[in-house]
């Protein structure tokens, strides 16, 4: 029984230290905590800072919980308490030693503020306690967290972690904080020299900040020269870096612009009917989005990938049910197409405006979608845009393996080519248009999904791309998705590397002003159909 | 049992002749609401138009005004700005009514203007503008750019120290107003041409990607850079997501916003916006009585526990309580008359503190600047010491320097040349 008692006790203290809460705060700090709950917004660094050098416990788990502003007070006892949001339940557990204190209510606790000023000061006392975590990934970060602020407190902190730090990558981190402290401090001009050296092949913004300063103002030309070098070897660097940047934005947006218009490619393209609704069946997936989120609140990290075939069904099902009631019996005047269905759009925007309510909607980014990949300090590219670039191509190897593959896909071409041949040959066309403007349709709804990460989702969603859609599918050749998809590429990166030179607002007019001369030009696009059936 | 009810019957159609009596009565005054009931403004608009029902709804339950009770006409000039003018000359003629509460963007005021100049009508506008402006017949009770903008600047050089200034906005008069404003103060201030970079962005951009890259990298030549937008609406959740995504958080470059508040904020994730900054008159958090039953009766009224409060609507408080005030000490609700006792009036800040009518049509208020927090709140982190007084013509401009507004004799004037003693004659 004894043994059985010592074995909880150590399985339960096991348990607790894994937690990181385990110690009590000294006596020396209790003052200080207890100071933290009173004290103003504006006086409350310097107990932080006392806190970041006192003896006793562990502060980290306190600091963290500030800095995601996470951190409560008891009124009546004063205790500090860390607050877990989930969804709309806020949970609280001592801060210390992680019991949860189900009997509090929101109004028994009070939030400890912070500001920015505290923020960037936890920031970096959390790197500077980080320095000897066992991650390696983690210590890396720490140390570039910290080159913006190297007093000689942190300097000393790094210095002596480099003595025990096993890890090439960390010790190489750790060397260029150390050099750049040398080169920013050292009155030795050799020193610096040797410095400077030392940050060679480094691309941190710090680096080329320092090697700047170094270049322009260093009392020794020796020194002055060597940072010219270094800078003129990272320019050239960020000269590379830059550009294949700015190709990445370009194919992103081209992405976007692929996704948009592909479901238009095939209702415009293949079936002829300018649908002015297209926007709206986007704006129908985007909602689905957010119903989805709405209705499986647990579920946000796997949200989208619910909601990819329910925006297809939905949007689908609107498609086919506005051909049937609306486009079969304006075919063949497209002036009166035109106008019903932007007549429809009207209504459709209208319908989402009553039942959702005018304001945009918040559709959640899932936790794998949020951040970027960081590859070197001058190129990182951001995660939501990367995946949606292969979500789009997904989509159209997709879209192409259907209507090259399938009977459906046999079907669409036959009467796309020639309807009354199709026809006499026993396809039935009117079930066929229905079909296949309900897959430009669904289409459209996955492309609303793929946009509600990376747009608002209101009323007006559609509105902003049914442009952008046509423009690609008139300029790719009509008919034609693999004229979508280059078009869609070469729009988004024209667009992107114009950009900086014009600015946002001339960059999308001068690519339209491309557009129209290049329809002058060449009025069926950049891939024509050939053929009896382009007549 | 049956006498109760045929009383009880009898009291109620006598209460509802008497109510219909007092509604059908000419002698109301009447409440022009010139708001934007549907289009891309509703969002916005709406909130003020509920503002002035309830503060009618309020003055009524106190008695009314000189004896009657006051009366809203609601238009809906529905996002449409010549529908605007077109709107205004209605409530004016048709309608008549003694006094409009409307407006929310630029264009709309100036669309509005002609026609209040032409009947004499007279309009409280309650948005944050970029100034250059000061019509006898428009009080302005939101901010001009000296009272959010340039204190936000200030802020930011002197408690922040920032060195490099990015200056984003949506392409329209506002941004760009008040950039060309901000501008010539930042170089007034010492501040180096290639250390301010200006950016505009059409309406509802989405594709914040090349913008926010370009950000960063001028803000990674080691001095400390802000940005301070002037970005429109909707534009500015893909703006900050796009900056938490390529990993720029508020401490590393604060954005300070003067079109992002409460509501703008209410049902967003805020996650990406924690710790970035907005400059307004007034929030939400602030604690004060005023303020406290303010929210309560906007709850109670609205019938929605969630619903937020913001600056716009503080104005459009302000505004409404100082026009009461002017109509009780004019004893009448007459344009000219009502127009003179509106400067100097006095009214309680929901923030604490009084705000005061200048001779330029324009409020002395105090200026906040908070911090965006994840419960889509702002705290205030730092305001200004006692009040700041709405400039009509900013002295940063080279044309408006020497201008100033007095609408008091003997001046009389909303565009007065202190330099060659003159009135340019144009009214607004």
């Amino acid at each position: 029984m004894r043994y059985l008692n010592a074995i909880c006790a150590c399985l339960l203290g096991l348990l607790i230290s894994t937690s990181v809460l385990a110690e009590t705060p000294s006596e020396a700090q209790k003052p200080l905590l207890l100071e933290l709950t009173e004290v103003k917004l504006s006086k409350a660094l310097p107990v932080l800072q006392q806190l970041e050098a006192s003896e006793g416990a562990d502060m980290m788990a306190l600091f963290k919980t500030m800095l995601n502003g996470d951190l409560y007070y008891e009124k009546e006892t004063k205790r500090l308490i860390a607050a877990l949001k989930e969804q709309s339940v806020t949970r609280y557990s001592d801060l210390f030693t992680g019991a949860a204190l189900n009997e509090l209510s929101s109004n028994q606790v009070k939030k400890i503020k912070v500001n920015n000023t505290l923020r960037g000061y936890l920031g970096e006392a959390i790197a500077r306690m980080q320095l000897n975590h066992p991650d390696s990934a983690v210590r890396t970060d720490a140390v570039r967290s910290l080159f913006s602020d190297l007093g000689p407190n942190t300097i000393e902190l790094i210095r002596t972690a480099r003595l025990n730090e096993q890890s090439r990558s960390v010790q190489e981190v750790m060397d260029v904080a150390l050099a750049l402290y040398r080169a920013a401090h050292s009155d030795d001009a050799t020193e610096r020299l040797q410095a400077v050296k030392d940050l060679e092949g480094s691309l941190e913004p710090e680096v080329r900040n320092q090697l700047t300063k170094l270049a322009e103002n260093d009392p020794s030309r020796s020194v002055r020269k060597a940072a010219q070098i270094g800078l003129d070897k990272i320019d050239q660097q960020a000269e590379m870096y830059g550009f294949i940047n700015q190709l990445f934005f370009g194919l992103s947006l081209g992405s976007v612009l692929l996704l948009a218009a592909i479901g238009l490619a095939i209702t415009f393209g293949v079936m002829g009917v300018i649908n002015m609704a297209h926007g709206e069946m986007i704006m129908l997936g985007a909602y689905t989005t957010y119903v989805v989120q709405l209705m499986l609140p647990n579920m946000i990290e796997y949200s989208l990938w619910i909601a990819v075939p329910l925006a297809f069904m939905v949007s689908g099902l609107a498609g086919i049910l506005i051909e049937r009631l609306v486009i079969r019996h304006l075919h063949g005047r497209p002036l009166e197409t035109l106008l019903a269905t932007f007549g429809i759009s009207l209504i459709l925007q209208q319908l989402v405006r009553t039942v959702f309510s005018p304001l945009n909607r918040q559709v959640a980014t899932p936790e794998w979608m949020s951040g970027s990949i960081e590859i070197n300090p001058l190129l990182s590219l951001t995660l939501n845009r990367l995946y949606i670039v292969a979500f789009a191509l997904l989509v159209f190897m997709i879209l192409l393996i259907v209507l090259k593959k399938t009977s459906l896909g046999l079907n669409v071409r036959a009467v796309s080519q020639n309807r009354d041949m199709a026809k006499a040959m026993g396809i039935r066309t009117d079930r066929v248009d229905a079909m296949t403007f309900g897959l430009g349709s669904g289409i459209a709804g996955i492309a609303g999904v793929a946009l509600s990460q990376l747009t608002n989702v209101g009323p007006n969603l559609g509105q902003a791309y049914i442009i952008d859609s046509f423009m690609v599918v008139v300029f790719g050749g009509v008919g034609n998705l693999w004229g979508t998809l280059v078009a869609a590429f070469t729009l988004g990166v024209a667009n992107k590397f114009i950009e900086p030179v014009t600015g946002a607002v001339l960059a999308s007019i001068l690519v339209l002003v491309f557009i129209i001369l290049f329809i002058q030009k060449r009025p069926k696009g950049l891939f024509p159909q050939k053929g009896r059936a382009a007549e | 049992m049956k006498i109760k009810h045929l009383v009880s019957g009898i009291a109620l159609t006598m209460g509802a002749s008497v109510l219909s009596i007092s509604a059908m009565a000419a002698d109301t005054i009447k409440v022009g609401v010139l708001h934007s009931l549907s289009g891309t403004m509703a969002i916005s608009e709406t909130t003020l138009k509920d503002t002035v029902l309830m503060m009618v709804e309020e003055q009524n339950k106190k008695g009314g005004l000189l004896g009657k009770q006051l009366e809203a006409v609601v238009v809906d000039p529905a996002s449409n700005w010549p529908l605007f003018a077109e709107k205004t000359r209605e409530l004016l003629t048709k309608d008549q009514v003694d006094v409009i509460f409307g407006c929310w963007t630029s264009v709309s005021r100036k669309s509005a203007l002609p026609v209040l100049e032409e009947l004499n009508g007279l309009m409280f506008y309650p948005v944050q503008y970029e100034g250059e402006e000061s019509s006898k017949n428009v009080f302005y009770t939101g901010a001009a750019p000296n009272q959010q903008a340039i204190p936000a600047v200030d802020y930011l050089m002197n408690d922040l120290g920032v060195k490099r200034w990015v200056l984003a906005g949506t392409d329209y008069v506002y941004p760009r107003t008040t950039n060309k404003i901000l501008e010539a103060y930042l170089k007034a201030k010492g501040v180096a041409a290639e250390d301010i970079m200006i950016n505009y962005t059409p309406f509802g951009h989405s594709d914040w990607q090349s913008i926010v890259s370009d950000i960063k990298s001028f803000g990674a030549e080691g001095k400390k850079t802000a940005v301070v937008s002037t970005i429109n609406g909707d534009a500015n959740i893909p703006f900050y997501k796009e900056l938490g995504n390529q990993g720029i958080s508020a401490e590393d470059i604060p954005v300070v916003a003067f079109s992002v508040g409460e509501e703008e904020l209410s049902g967003l994730d805020t996650k990406p916006l924690v710790g970035h900054l907005a400059a307004w008159n007034y929030f939400q958090s602030v604690e004060s009585d005023a303020n406290t039953a303010f929210i309560s009766k906007w709850k109670a009224f609205t019938g929605n526990p969630d619903r937020v409060t913001n600056d716009p609507m503080e104005a459009t408080y302000i505004g409404f309580k100082m026009w009461t005030q002017a109509v009780e000490k004019a004893g009448t609700t007459d344009v000219n008359a009502v127009e003179q006792a509106m400067i100097g009036q006095e009214t309680e800040n929901l923030t604490g503190g009084m705000a005061y009518m200048n001779k330029n049509h324009h409020l002395s208020k105090p200026v906040l600047i908070g911090e965006i927090q994840d419960d889509g709140q702002l705290e205030v982190v730092w305001e200004t010491e006692g009040l700041v007084a709405g400039d009509a013509w900013s002295d940063f401009l080279p044309g408006s320097k020497d201008l100033i507004s007095d609408w008091t004799a003997p001046i009389s004037c909303g565009n007065y040349n202190t330099v060659t003693k003159t009135c340019s004659g144009q009214n607004y």
